[in-house]
């Protein structure tokens, strides 16, 4: 009674055998492992100081010098922040024209996340395993850059000017040592803007409108420290959510004459949409990061399918600046930027975006000047504490970098839109966290660039 | 003379029955993985842990869809509960909890909500499944910024990548001559993860429970009528399913490093449905390959398109359009999926045209 073979059982014979097949040549392969060398060589500490350029660290060749970024280029964040590594990559591309920083040509890897925080992981993982980046460079957004702060500062990346205001970037520089913040974080902005109603608005009723994250609320926190009496309403909303109808008749209802709004460009154009179909006319307060008159005009534009054009609804409306933007084309930051952008950009004009990428750009270099000829993760780094609270450059307010606070720029000035061009209220203001007072610095208003467009920054001895 | 049938058997017999065999290939898979891992760089190592968790969901979603017959568009919501069990245990790095307890805890979490969800779905037929799965994939990122003060609201909670375990980092590199930085050992996790769970998704597709499955999705009255519970077997089905996607939040925590509602969009649950229909409906190794597909296409693609002299936005602009044709080539030229269609034509070879065949049948 010979039961005839199944044809499970040879392909369970084959399995077995490829089983120990694969299992042997794996355990050949492990021949000569069985315990760790004795001999730990350390290297890395000594710094050897020689004027040749050489291969000094990670991502760093005697004539390259590779970093990275991570953008929304694609998905609901990619109007507007995509152009920001455009203009980085142009300003590199002037300085590499120019000879490079040390002799070595920067090479500027972007890789987009989408603005979702797992794909940040996985494209940062991309930048310093694969494209072994010496640094990363003006890598955005809060969420997103959450997922990885605390990698690259585990792996040691230098993780400079992310482009975002969280004060999480450089409040305490023990937590995340490699990490610089770059733009003025929003408490500040928050106190600024506080100090400026409590003073020219006093009989105004404050209505805020603010972002339900770290945005919105270390901006609330500032504005408390000044106006904290005249805050009548306070509605939030959520990123992905496009219904504000709720809130901004929450608004009018409390019969706020002033909204202080601490939105993203696609919310302050929500707000303002919904706000005309309410018949709700209060004075409007939008943060820096939400009142580019250009982007909130199209979106306004696309959002109302073309009922409401150009960037007219935004008249009037007050907001802050820490750099000049591209509607003072007498400025002579302005003036390079748009020199930079028609010989080394791409297409269309010059953008605020793309002046912001710029901003960055024009950093980094200095960083990296200061770094010395041959820079190491951890040298640029020291030099960025040491004198980053000294490079003067396009923002019209001084860095507060050094060991104890790895926060970017210090202040802003207030300013009002009209027909797309901004109007100056106040001179530039600094302040700090906490209850650091407000005052006024226009050390660093208005200079202008060097003559070569490139900084000169030497390393302190 | 009357010996059981067990004895009767030549030695080869050992492997013979189909758990066996499962198992089998489940310690062969362990091999492969080591090998593969071992001669990889640390970004590939990275992208497999990526694979792996999308290929443990995957797997369970593909066993619901194809075995069972229920379509849900909320799997990326369940996989957002596992996360978040997982980000609640693992978010102080000062107190790290057990590793394994973590992960079954997340599991078990991510089980009750599939029970809950799996005992509305039961009642429920085609389309009106994938509503509420929908409502389930759209509702559940929300809470996590409804809650913000104990979950973290739109950021997120960042997740302490554990370290591997002194004891089994020796051991390792006694073995292998390599040792396991944080980036392989999530990727082995995850893998060792994923050959154990499709042991046992095989298993249980093999046996009484899967039949079950099988025939409650060919035709609930004719199940029903040979005495198969109709409703409990969707709800085991979905209950199952839900620990795969509990699993894989689990593994996608500590490989992402954060738990944030932008991770759970419905683009998650769309893209695992794609991923099956790609792989092929019902078909493990086809989850697998789906999986290696989300997980490579996109970055080789956008490669490819920086290779061309395309601008950054352009070539981040490629990946999913060369995904989705691809995704509609699939369905037209191979509608039984990558593996399905090979398969098939295997069968084809083997036994000769057959007129009337079908080209979707139960293929574990």
């Amino acid at each position: 009674m010979r039961i005839t073979r199944r044809p499970g059982r040879t392909w369970a014979r084959r399995a077995l055998v490829a089983t120990s097949v694969l299992t042997a040549s794996a355990v050949l392969a492990a021949c000569g492992a069985g315990g760790r060398p004795s001999d730990q060589s350390t290297n890395g500490s000594g710094g050897a100081k020689s004027s040749a350029p050489t291969a000094s660290d990670v991502g760093i060749t005697k004539d390259t010098v590779t970093i990275g970024g991570t953008f929304p280029l694609t998905g609901v964040a990619a109007p507007g922040y995509s152009e920001i590594p455009t203009g980085t990559k142009a300003y590199f591309a002037y300085v590499n024209a120019h000879g490079g920083v040390n002799g070595r040509k920067i090479k500027y890897i972007v890789k987009d996340d989408g603005y979702d925080p797992t794909k940040t992981s996985q494209v940062t993982n991309e930048l310093v395993l694969q494209d072994k980046v010496f640094a990363m460079l003006g890598a955005l957004g809060t969420p997103t850059h959450t997922a990885v702060v605390g990698y690259l500062n585990s792996q040691k990346v230098p993780d400079l000017a992310v482009s975002s205001g969280s004060i999480t970037w450089g409040d305490d520089p023990s937590t995340y040592p490699y990490t610089f913040g770059w733009q003025p974080d929003y408490e500040i902005e928050g106190k600024i803007i506080g100090k400026y109603i409590a003073q020219n608005m006093p009989k105004a009723k404050v209505g805020l409108f603010l972002q339900d994250d770290d945005f919105g609320r270390d901006g609330e926190k500032g504005l408390r420290q000044y106006i904290d009496k005249q805050i009548v309403k306070v509605t939030r909303y959520t990123s992905g959510n496009t219904d504000v109808g709720p809130q901004i008749a929450a608004l009018k209802a409390s019969g706020a004459d002033l909204v202080v709004g601490f939105t993203v460009p696609a919310y302050t154009a929500l707000s303002q949409l919904v706000s005309l179909k309410v018949g709700f006319k209060p004075t409007w307060f939008y943060s820096n990061v939400g009142s580019d008159p250009t982007l909130v005009g199209s979106l306004l534009a696309e959002f109302s399918k073309g009922a409401v054009k150009e960037a007219s609804p935004l008249d009037g409306v007050y907001s802050t600046q820490y750099i000049t933007g591209v509607d003072d084309p007498s400025d002579p930051w302005i003036q390079l930027w748009t020199k930079v952008w028609k010989k080394y950009g791409g297409k269309g004009d010059l953008t605020n975006y793309e002046v912001y990428g710029m901003c960055e750009a024009y950093f980094f270099v200095q960083a990296l000047q200061a770094a010395g000829t041959n820079p190491t993760r951890d040298g640029i780094v020291a030099a960025v504490e040491k004198q980053g609270g000294d490079f003067t450059g396009p923002p019209l307010a001084p860095y507060r970098y050094s060991s104890d606070s790895h926060l970017g720029i210090g202040g802003m000035q207030v300013v009002q839109l009209e027909g797309g061009k901004t109007k100056e209220l106040t001179p530039v203001e600094v302040s700090d966290l906490g209850k650091a007072p407000i005052t006024e610095d226009s050390s660093q208003a208005s200079d202008g660039p060097p003559a070569s467009g490139i900084p000169d920054i030497q390393p302190a001895g | 003379m009357a010996l059981p049938a067990v004895l009767s058997r030549p030695a080869g017999a050992v492997v013979g029955t189909a758990p066996r065999r499962h198992v089998l290939a489940g310690i062969a898979g362990i091999v492969i993985v080591v090998l593969v891992m071992e001669s990889v760089d640390p970004f590939r190592q990275a992208q497999l842990s990526t694979m792996a968790y999308l290929g443990i969901a995957i797997g369970g979603l593909t066993v619901l869809t194809g075995l069972n017959g229920q379509l849900s568009l909320g799997h990326g919501a369940l996989m957002a509960i596992g996360a978040y069990t997982t980000a609640v245990m693992m978010h102080d790095p000062t107190s790290p909890r057990p590793l394994l307890l973590t992960i079954l805890v997340s599991i078990l979490v991510t089980l009750a909500v599939g029970a809950v969800v799996g005992v509305a779905a039961a009642r429920l037929h085609g389309p009106y499944i994938a509503g509420a799965t929908l409502a389930l994939a759209v509702a559940v990122p929300g809470i996590a910024s409804f809650f913000d003060k104990a979950l973290g609201g739109e950021q997120g909670m960042t997740v302490t990548t554990p370290a591997p375990p002194t004891w089994l980092d020796n051991g390792f590199y006694f073995l292998t001559a390599h040792d396991l930085t944080a980036t392989s050992y999530i990727a082995y996790l995850g893998w060792v993860a994923l050959l154990i769970a499709f042991v046992l998704l095989a298993n249980l597709s093999t046996a009484r429970v899967g039949r079950n499955w099988r025939a409650v999705r060919d035709d609930d009255v004719a199940a029903e009528i040979a005495g198969i519970p109709v409703g409990r077997t969707r709800v085991v089905a979905f209950v199952v399913s839900a620990g795969c996607a509990g699993l894989a939040g689990s593994l996608m925590a500590m490989v992402v490093r954060l738990a944030a509602p932008s991770g759970f969009t419905l683009t998650l649950s769309l893209s695992l449905l794609t991923a099956i229909v790609l792989g092929g409906l019902g078909s493990l190794f086809g989850a697998v390959l789906g999986a290696a597909l989300l997980t490579f296409l996109p970055q080789a693609i956008t490669g490819v398109g920086t290779g061309f002299g395309l601008s950054d936005v352009q070539s981040a602009e490629l990946a999913p359009f060369v995904y989705g044709v691809l995704l509609v080539l699939i369905m037209l030229l191979a509608p039984a999926g990558l593996v399905g269609e090979t398969r098939n034509l295997l069968r084809r070879r083997r036994r000769g045209p057959t007129p009337g065949s079908t080209s979707i049948r139960s293929l574990t």
